[in-house]
């Protein structure tokens, strides 16, 4: 009844994309699930679709998702399109909602390729219309050529400099870009300057965008700090100090980053094992060598286990896909440990990019007055003031003033909300516990699961 | 080598297990001068005690827990003052839809039997009544059963607050702490082993829900405990539609909506329990008839989504009634759990009893029928 595969692959980013094009070119059979319509994540997003002007916007690294898609299409792999998994059971039954109606189908083996959620902002103002995400600036250009003017840039991250360029390219250069790097960052990350040199091409890179900025004019602000966006209905304007001085932008809009950090939701409803990482100021899930949570048949690869980028996210991705060909009895060619030794040399600009940008240390800990969890709009010092009370962490914490129980399940909060408390209770962030992640993982429409399809005799309850 | 280096802790009694029924035990016993232990292995109220569905309920309650829940209720009624914390307790009226003349027949004759034992609280109420709280409600729907002045409220808000009262009246909490066995010592004291040490008391209380059926075994009394983890789905909001806590007659559901708009759907489709990982389990495929039964009572829910659903873990007792009282075996031996799904609302007037029992040596509400002998004398039959 139920349909079976060797494996799924969630999420048609880089990672998933080469994870799926060798589990199945080694003969497995693979299904790929993919919320988009189109194959590519959040960084190769609508990358086949994208004419030659979008693609001198977006720049050559982009290009380079075109390659990894082609091979995908020309694999067996099945692709499903419009799936948004919003279950996995212990039992590996996987529950996606797919054009109007929920299916399911059960897979030995399972890899999570969810990528990167951008880190919360909780800065005054914040949740003002107008207040948007630099990753949400770029989904728009990628998708819709659409760019937002009058905008302002905030924060910090390579990010924040690659759509402050494209904008440029676009012909839409934003009003400023505001940088809340402190002072002393680079002496901090010079340590890890030589190995991050590994992959020089990175930090050439980097620097080109930031200069191809700067020549076209845009005001750039660096080690802003006290950051506030202002406005009553909508935002009115942008407020920090830098440079010894309070600064104020007149703008409608604000696209704020401070970083990037892994979508946990799968690897947590599945109560798999996670840690602190101290370097990338998140949780990731603890993974093995080849990429097994504490759940033996669940893989994560790319950004949803730690932060590593397009390139490495495929590689791990393509070590994966053959991984699981050579368990399965296929004989291992030796490519896996090139692609180590490739992943490797990738990974080595790391430690650096995550000295230099480590997040602001305002927005890890964020006034008393300022929302942290949107959808139930809880203030840091609610759950201050939650902690006072005796609720020992997150979870109880949540009980009682609902942080994390809105539509978007503690995705936007959960880092934040699990830091605030650690401060609170004096703890380091190592200690700090997380949510317990529920399902859905999205919303589903109650017509929808009246129509689950039936998949085994239905048991009757007893009444309580 | 695991000898604890801790000198044993002593109290008047020990109780095991941190959700409403240990918490509000420890109130009363501390508020009648006893010191008191509490020992949990996770977390206070992380249980069936804090993500149950928070119903007050005096309604269809079993014959022998009407007693326990009228007491239950009275201090409901001011459980604002008595803990310093609202614990999100709302009065709003309990009822059982009826679709079908047998339906409301089997209703009346209940309603008659409450009557003749001298219980006016569960009255029947026609359909424009009900229509009065309910405001998308089938056409089906001719009458229904209630209780009018029964509510609901927070149940993690609500155990944190008990625990907090207990401990300002100087109970001991401590959380994290596994009791991992228990043996009488000469001088008639109960030690508790656990990884942080030993605790003694002469008395011990049982409260651990689905886990106390391991120490109760142990202890010579054997209870056939059900794992058991009924499932709540919660929706995106809605305007206000629904004043009342509702269920209906032959489907197993149990349909609230909360002052901010989202509602909390129950009602005792199992998910997957797990005692021994301290997991509970969502299914989604048996919540189908649930989702269906929704829609087809409050029509406006089919605009509204599924945004979040849990488990909670629960001890069933196979008659659905659970073991409260003294040990037959052990002198200063007590239990109270095995609530089947239903003990929330118990939790506040369990508690007073239980100290009265414990503390005065008997209470004026028969316990009998929850007699923890009534498995053994079964076991015996057999």
């Amino acid at each position: 009844m139920i349909r079976e595969v060797d494996v799924a692959v969630i999420g048609a980013g880089p990672a998933g994309l080469a994870a799926a094009t060798e589990a199945a070119g080694a003969g497995l059979s693979v299904v790929l699930l993919d919320e988009q319509p189109a194959p590519g994540g959040q960084i190769y997003r609508a990358v086949e679709g994208a004419d030659a002007g979008l693609m001198h916007i977006l720049g050559r690294d982009y290009a380079e998702g075109r390659a990894l898609v082609a091979a995908f299409r020309a694999s067996p792999a099945e692709y499903l399109p419009g799936a948004s998994v919003w279950n996995i059971g212990t039992d590996r039954l996987i529950d996606f909602s797919r054009g109007g109606a929920i299916a399911c189908l059960r897979a030995a083996s399972i890899v999570a390729a969810t990528g990167a959620l951008e880190r919360p902002c909780p800065i005054p103002g914040w949740t003002l219309p107008g207040v948007t995400t630099v990753g949400a600036l770029q989904i728009l250009l990628k998708t819709s050529a659409v760019v937002e003017d009058d905008l302002v840039l905030a924060g910090a991250g390579p990010l924040l400099w690659l759509v402050a360029s494209q904008l440029v390219a676009a012909g839409a250069p934003p009003r400023a870009v505001v940088e809340t790097v402190p002072k002393g960052r680079m002496s901090a990350a010079l340590s890890r300057l030589p190995g991050a040199l590994r992959s020089a091409g990175y930090l050439r890179k980097g620097l080109g965008l930031i200069a191809a900025v700067r020549r076209a004019g845009v005001a750039v602000h660096a080690h802003a700090e006290a950051l506030e966006v202002e406005g009553g209905a909508a935002v009115t304007g942008l407020r920090f100090r830098a440079g010894g001085r309070e600064h104020r932008i007149a703008c409608s809009a604000v696209g704020l980053h401070q970083g990037v950090i892994p979508n946990q939701q799968i690897s947590r409803l599945l109560r798999c094992d996670h840690v602190w990482d101290a370097a990338q100021h998140c949780f990731r899930p603890v993974l093995d060598a080849h990429f097994r949570t504490s759940v033996p048949w669940l893989h994560v690869v790319g950004d949803a286990g730690g932060i590593g980028g397009a390139r490495a996210a495929a590689l791990q991705g393509r070590i994966v896909g053959l991984d699981l060909a050579v368990r399965a009895g296929r004989p291992d060619d030796g490519r896996i440990g090139a692609l180590r030794a490739e992943l490797d040399r990738d990974l080595a600009v790391r430690p650096f990019l995550e000295a230099f940008y480590a997040p602001d240390p305002a927005i890890l800990n964020p006034a008393d007055s300022t929302i942290v969890c949107r959808c139930e709009e809880v203030t840091a010092g609610t759950v201050r003031a939650a902690v006072r009370l005796g609720a020992p962490g997150p979870n109880q914490v949540k009980s009682l003033i609902r942080t994390g129980m809105g539509p978007c399940q503690g995705r936007v909060c959960g880092v934040a909300v699990s830091t605030i408390i650690a401060a609170a209770q004096g703890a380091l962030p190592d200690r700090a516990d997380y949510y317990r992640i529920r399902p859905p993982l999205k919303p589903v429409p109650l017509t929808e699961l009246a129509a689950y399809p039936v998949i085994g005799p239905e048991v009757e309850a007893r009444e309580p | 080598m695991n000898a604890p280096s801790r000198p044993t802790r002593r109290a008047d009694i020990v109780i095991i297990g941190g959700g409403i029924h240990g918490c509000s035990a420890a109130l009363y016993l501390a508020q009648r001068g006893m010191s008191v232990i509490v020992l949990e292995k996770d977390s206070v109220g992380r249980h069936a005690s804090g993500v149950n569905a928070g119903g007050v309920r005096r309604l269809g309650r079993h014959l022998a827990e009407v007693p326990i829940s009228l007491r239950s209720m009275a201090i409901w009624h001011g459980v604002a003052d008595f803990l310093d914390d609202d614990c999100g307790f709302q009065v709003a009226p309990q009822m059982r839809l009826a679709r079908t003349e047998a339906d409301l027949a089997l209703m009346r004759a209940r309603v008659a039997q409450m009557q003749a034992l001298g219980y006016s609280h569960e009255v029947i109420i026609g359909s424009n009544e009900i229509r009065q709280h309910i405001h998308s409600l089938s056409d089906e729907v001719i009458g229904a059963i209630a209780c009018l002045d029964d509510g609901f409220a927070q149940p993690y808000q609500t155990t944190f607050a008990i625990q907090r009262k207990a401990k300002a009246l100087g109970a001991r909490f401590h959380e994290g702490v596994l009791a991992e066995q228990v043996a009488r010592d000469r001088g008639g004291d109960w030690q508790v082993t656990t990884p942080e040490g030993t605790f003694a008391a002469p008395r011990l209380l049982l409260t651990g829900g689905v886990w106390s059926g391991q120490l109760a075994a142990a202890l010579g009394e054997p209870v056939p405990i059900i794992p058991f983890a009924p499932m709540m789905l919660v929706t995106s909001r809605l305007r206000p539609f629904c004043h009342a806590v509702v269920g209906a007659a032959g489907v197993p559901l149990s349909f609230k909506q909360m002052p901010n708009g989202t509602v909390v759907i129950g009602g005792g489709r199992p998910g997957l329990p797990d005692p021994a990982t301290n997991r509970a389990e969502t299914v989604f495929h048996p919540l189908r008839m649930s989702a269906q039964a929704c829609i087809s009572l409050f029509p406006i829910m089919a605009e509204t989504s599924i945004v979040r659903t849990w488990a909670g873990l629960e001890a069933r007792m196979p008659d659905d009634i659970p073991v409260v009282g003294r040990s037959q075996l052990h002198e200063g031996l007590y239990y109270a759990f095995g609530f089947s799904g239903h003990g929330f609302q118990l939790g506040l007037g369990m508690g007073s009893i239980m100290a009265e029992l414990i503390a005065t040596g008997s209470t004026d509400v028969d316990l009998a029928p929850f007699s923890v002998g009534r498995f053994t004398s079964l076991q015996a039959a057999t």
